[in-house]
């Protein structure tokens, strides 16, 4: 249903204000009879630090962490940078209708399935 | 279509050449990632897994007063979380549990890693085992380690006679 688009988008490196490379957040995808949810991993981030957005039927997902404080290491073994990663959507997708959540550093987005392409029972008259 | 788990590459590359000073971490690490559930039946993908369990990424800082311990859970519930100190060794474990198996329809991408972890951290100098305190927030635990009173860095005046 989505294919994933590599390549990077002018638009979206601009939005970057900190000084930190990007890296791809872990994703599960499920399809249910309704929709299709995507949950991306990206641990560090809050609510105010993602950033959802759909243009044309490309998703961008960013999510940004809480600068690193300056301090003496003794591990590091934590990425130095934010989340991102894009998915182009099927058309089978209702885009108008996303919804989306996150808890404990788990993006939950729901992308509902158009009513067309649902499943239906045809009663025969 | 599941797709196979895969470990983050640049913590098992780089980390041993990192902080040698802490080889043993990452040797029990290591063994209990290799042979935790060697053996183990998945009846579920009908193979045997000998890479089940995960390694969450684990930072470590100290200050004048305290250590702090910086571990990545994304998506685990504060119950299923325990942490412990023993003989210097700060433990973190647990489990992420998975969605209920979905039955209605395909599942698309499983990159997530799902099951038990465990993570052991030598600690640099003794703690104050009674004023440890842990939060979990968006998804990262942060354990703060209050030094014990003789870890602290102490200043000792010169007498001049």
């Amino acid at each position: 249903m989505q294919k994933e688009n590599g390549t990077a988008r002018p638009e979206a490196a601009k939005l970057q204000t900190q000084d930190r490379p990007f890296v791809s957040p872990k994703v599960n995808i499920v399809e249910t009879k309704e929709a299709y949810v995507l949950e991306a991993e990206m641990p560090g981030v809050a609510k105010e630090g993602l950033d959802i957005n759909l243009e044309d039927n490309v998703l961008t997902i960013i999510g940004r962490r809480a600068p690193e404080p300056s301090v003496a290491w003794l591990y590091h073994e934590s990425h130095q940078a934010d989340y991102r990663r894009v998915f182009e959507l099927d058309p089978s997708i209702d885009s108008g209708k996303l919804s989306a959540q996150v808890e404990q550093g788990i993006l939950t987005l729901t992308l509902p399935k158009a009513e067309r392409v649902k499943p239906r029972r045809i009663q025969v008259s | 279509m599941t797709l196979s788990r895969w470990q983050r590459p640049d913590f098992w590359g780089l980390a041993p050449f990192r902080r040698v000073a802490n080889l043993r971490d990452e040797m029990d690490n290591f063994l209990a990632m290799a042979l935790g559930h060697l053996g183990e039946f998945n009846g579920e993908n009908g193979g045997t897994q000998l890479m089940e369990g995960w390694v969450p990424a684990v930072d470590v800082f100290e200050d004048k007063d305290s250590l702090h311990v910086k571990a990545e859970l994304a998506g685990l519930k504060k119950e299923d979380i325990q942490i412990s100190l023993q003989d210097g060794y700060l433990t973190l474990s647990g489990e992420r549990k998975g969605r209920e198996k979905n039955e209605d329809g395909g599942t698309y991408r499983t990159e997530r890693w799902e099951g038990r972890f465990h993570r052991s951290i030598s600690l640099p100098c003794r703690v104050d085992a009674e004023k440890i305190k842990a939060t979990y927030n968006d998804g990262v635990l942060t354990v703060t380690l209050p030094k014990a009173e003789e870890a602290k860095p102490k200043q000792i005046p010169i007498t001049v006679k």
